[in-house]
């Protein structure tokens, strides 16, 4: 009774005081801040754009930066801000999508893999030691030429290359905890497995392991742009930052802007993300059960 | 030999420790003890001029060594002086080496260093002190790394590492808390053979009475950085006058037949951020009184020793 | 000792890289898209298509082509291209310098100035400098690859000239690249140097080193550096392959040869012999990568020599 109040407060503990406490910083404000600023933008992108981000107009290409067009227009004479807006909605929900894919079932496995030990645990762990050591790009490059370009495929393939950190991390949090005496307690008390694990170990593990996402959806965003710059994420005309900055290289030297401006966006947003992380890390006090893994 | 008077030592605006005063010569062992966090080891970082490292400076009172002003001595030669002429043994043997070189260069380094001697004289010296601290195969164990030894042989490597330039002060801080009890009284004994063979000043950290009642001459008793009494070990044993020295001595065991129980004192003790005002003892002491929550006792004189309490010419009085 | 030690980390990566060579095999086989196709004219007749089928030996039981391959790569026999109808081993021997020169340096520009960087904030310890390093070990672990290669051939080669915009000419085609690379590596390894040199200096035994009266310098050197370079080393092994996969982008953007280009090029045209040789070329890397780094820890830790021997 008393051990599940304690795994449930945890994640209270987590729910409420800590992102509080990372917004209390000055870094974290300021990063969580845009964050929520940039969320908002991509949600209600259709009012904020100035302009349709497909409207064509040749008379007016590859404008340089000024007024009405903000930004600067592409090669298609489109606007680039509006297109930059737009391709926040693309870029965030592709990144969070998949590391929300990525971390259930990584958390799935690892958990799983660390409770049950065994055969099980080896097999799981030799298959993500050995994406593990293989740089997110390529896994993500295969993955999208083995089921074709697109948004979706990307989707999976980010989930894919983040795959094994999950996966490590969930098991190497389930492992140690197994080792504490209020969770040897209720086994030996005689609890059910799915119990001890859904109940108490889970619980009291996600803490990091929801840090972690967090950050990759850093990552996420940086593939994300990686794969829509070789032409493999969002097919045109729909925006991304990685797709406007691939389109943009033919035109590097006539209008640099397509490609700076995106780039800046995803710059920003990443460098935010791993701030409020940072900060996130702090006020839960975790660094160290970070580094195991 | 070593002379330390008055003291006192800071960490930005803490003052860990003041008014602190001792003397060794040849021959002669210094017990300092008190529970842990009364200043004692501050005290030896002092001693070796290696406060920096940690951030703290001297703020006030002398080390003299030799009849020189260490606290005035530039850093080039205060190195000479360091592993030199005074040696320390450290608290922890398990993290006391660099774990990732053979034991002989290590002990070697001081030889090269101070001596000036050839890899080739200062390894057969190695050996030889080594072999003097009954430590079996020198040369064998000269090539092994530090994990691959206990705890004991480690310490007595430290105690090596500290010799080795044939020092006049040798200053060891608590070098058998991180001990097993068999191997304490063997590495107690290998320190109080070295002081009678080779004349040494030593000066012995301790928390344990029982150990200063076994080796030392003199004792100075540490409380919340600063010194509470201190004199001959005799005298301080025969007639403690201060109650914390008192109630170190009660905590002592002694023996089944007596079937005393283990005491402890009451209470915490302070840190440096919230040392008590008046005598520092007061929370803690049996028979404080209102004076000593205000007014910082002075040390009351009696022969060679000195209690800083108010009540010192009439706590021997009292069974401690 | 330290043979043995390397001859067991060789052992352990027998079922590792057997691993590794199936589901490289598997991967390729699982890619849409048929070469064959790509490779008959309009108009030819089934029968051409199995001949053509046959000839690449993709009309045999699974098992028996992965053995076949296998068998082959071993005596460096990587096959035909299909689409570029060339020896795949020609393709690997032509890219491969490219990739190793790019890596290499990208490597030791990484290794030595991200050591020296983190050595030097490790040691002054100077607000400003400290944040300088935070600010820079934040941009170099955020921002895209491709994106600071495009900046800084806008700026390096567009604006001032003093660089080629592409190609693989001469040294001065490796500078952006390299940079561009090390940017992030610089870094990485900066954190890491700096991180544990901090933390070699709380150690207990720094504290014995002053009193045996050695020099901070001599501290620094002797003691502390080898501590700091544990982390840093196995930083750096494992690092080889994002040097790799950092690799494979700038190639693209500078339109370099290399491993990297030719992966890129291999998949949009479905070659499998090609993505298959890259692969393993990569992987290959990867694994040796880790092993140098197992090694060369042990043989700087007795430590990790005796656990694992």
């Amino acid at each position: 009774m008393k051990v599940s109040t304690m795994a449930i407060r945890s994640l209270d503990a987590f729910a409420r005081m800590s992102i509080g406490r990372a917004f209390a910083s000055g870094i974290g404000m300021v990063a969580g801040g845009f964050l929520i600023l940039l969320v908002l933008v991509a949600i209600f992108a259709p009012w904020i754009a100035p302009f349709d981000y497909a409207a064509q107009n040749l008379m007016n290409a590859n404008a340089p930066p000024g007024w009405p067009h903000l930004l600067g227009t592409d090669e298609f004479g489109r606007d680039v801000l509006s297109r930059v807006i737009f391709g926040a909605r693309t870029s965030l929900s592709v990144s969070a999508t998949a590391i929300a894919i990525s971390m259930a079932a990584g958390m799935t496995l690892g958990a799983a893999a660390g409770y049950f030990g065994g055969f099980f645990e080896r097999a799981v762990m030799t298959v993500v030691d050995l994406t593990w050591s293989f740089p997110d790009i390529l896994i993500a490059l295969i993955f999208v030429a083995i089921i074709g370009p697109g948004l979706t495929s990307t989707t999976f393939a980010i989930a894919i290359a983040y795959l094994a950190q999950f996966t490590r991390l969930t098991r190497a949090q389930i492992v140690r905890l197994k080792r504490e005496t209020f969770i040897e307690a209720t086994i030996n008390l005689g609890a059910k497995p799915s119990h001890i694990l859904l109940k108490h170990l889970m619980p009291n593990a996600i803490a990091p392991v929801i840090v972690v996402g967090m950050l990759a959806i850093g990552d996420g965003i940086v593939l994300e742009a990686t794969l829509g710059f070789f032409g493999l994420g969002a097919q045109p005309p729909t925006p991304s930052w990685g797709a406007m900055m691939s389109s943009g290289t033919a035109q590097l030297f006539l209008s640099p802007w397509v490609i700076i401006f995106p780039g800046v966006a995803v710059a920003i947003t990443v460098i935010a993300v791993n701030l409020f992380g940072d900060e996130l890390i702090r006020a839960l006090d975790i660094r160290d059960r970070l580094r195991g893994a | 030999m070593l002379n330390v008077r008055d003291l006192g030592v800071a960490f930005g605006a803490v003052q860990p420790l003041s008014g602190v005063s001792f003397a060794v010569g040849k021959g002669e062992t210094l017990g300092i003890v008190g529970e842990s966090g009364s200043g004692k080891s501050l005290t030896a970082m002092s001693v070796m001029g290696l406060l920096p490292l940690s951030g703290g400076r001297i703020t006030g009172g002398t080390v003299e060594f030799d009849g020189q002003d260490l606290t005035k001595l530039p850093e080039r030669a205060y190195r000479k002086l360091r592993g030199g002429r005074i040696g320390l043994i450290t608290q922890n043997p398990m993290t006391s080496l660099d774990p990732l070189q053979k034991i002989g260069p290590q002990v070697d380094d001081v030889a090269k260093l101070h001596l000036g001697l050839s890899d080739k004289a200062a390894r057969d010296r190695t050996e030889e002190i080594l072999g003097t601290l009954r430590i079996p195969e020198p040369a064998l164990i000269c090539e092994r790394y530090p994990h691959q030894m206990s705890g004991g042989m480690k310490q007595r490597i430290v105690i090596a590492m500290a010799l080795a330039a044939d020092p006049d002060v040798l200053i060891a801080d608590e070098p058998t808390t991180a001990l097993d009890v068999t191997v304490q009284a063997q590495i107690i004994r290998l320190l109080d053979d070295l002081v009678k063979e080779r004349d040494l000043a030593l000066v012995l950290i301790t928390h344990d009475m029982s150990v200063v009642a076994q080796t030392c001459d003199k004792v100075v008793v540490m409380y919340a950085g600063r010194a509470v009494e201190h004199g001959p070990v005799e005298a301080i044993f025969d007639r403690p006058r201060h109650p914390y020295t008192q109630a170190l001595i009660a905590c002592i065991p002694r023996g089944l037949d007596e079937a005393t129980r283990l005491t402890g004192i009451e209470g915490t003790v302070p840190t440096v951020v919230n040392y008590p005002s008046g005598c520092p003892f007061h929370p803690r002491c049996p028979r404080a009184e209102a004076i000593c929550t205000t007014a910082r006792p002075d040390f009351s004189v009696e022969g060679d020793s000195a209690a800083a309490c108010h009540f010192a010419e009439v706590a021997d009085a009292q069974p401690a | 000792m330290i043979l043995r030690y390397t001859f067991q980390r060789l052992l352990m990566l027998i079922p590792v890289s057997f691993s590794i060579s199936v589901v490289i095999f598997m991967i390729v086989y699982l890619l849409p898209g048929d070469p064959i196709d790509n490779l008959l004219r309009v108009g030819s007749s089934p029968e051409d298509r199995a001949e053509l089928v046959a000839q690449y030996g993709l009309d045999r039981n699974l098992v028996v082509q992965y053995f076949v391959w296998i068998g082959n790569m071993f005596q460096g026999e990587f096959g035909q291209a299909i689409v570029l109808r060339r020896p795949v081993a020609d393709l690997v021997a032509q890219n491969l310098p490219y990739s190793l020169t790019l890596g290499g340096l990208a490597f030791l520009f990484s290794s030595t100035v991200g050591m020296a960087l983190g050595t030097i904030s490790a040691i002054v310890r100077h607000p400003l400098l400290d944040r300088f390093m935070r600010g820079f070990i934040l941009l170099g672990s955020t921002v895209p690859g491709f994106w600071l290669a495009l900046l800084l051939i806008l700026f390096f080669s567009v604006n001032l000239g003093w660089f080629p915009v592409s190609g693989a000419g001469g040294w001065k085609s490796l500078v952006l690249p390299v940079l561009t690379i090390g940017f992030g590596g610089v870094a990485l390894v900066a954190r890491v140097t700096r991180v544990a040199l901090l933390d070699a200096q709380r150690e207990d035994f720094v504290t014995l080193l002053h009193a045996k009266g050695l020099s901070s310098r001599t501290i620094l050197f002797r003691h502390l550096m080898p501590h700091a370079l544990l982390p840093v080393v196995t930083i750096l092994a494992l690092r080889i392959g994002w040097i790799l996969g950092g690799a494979v982008t700038v190639e693209f953007v500078f339109g370099r040869p290399g491993l990297g280009s030719l992966l890129i090029r291999a998949l949009g045209q479905r070659d499998y012999p090609v993505v298959q040789a890259c692969l393993l070329m990569l992987a290959l890397a990867v694994m040796l990568g880790t092993l140098i780094g197992d090694v060369a820890q042990a043989s700087m830790d007795p430590r990790i020599r005796e656990k694992k021997s």
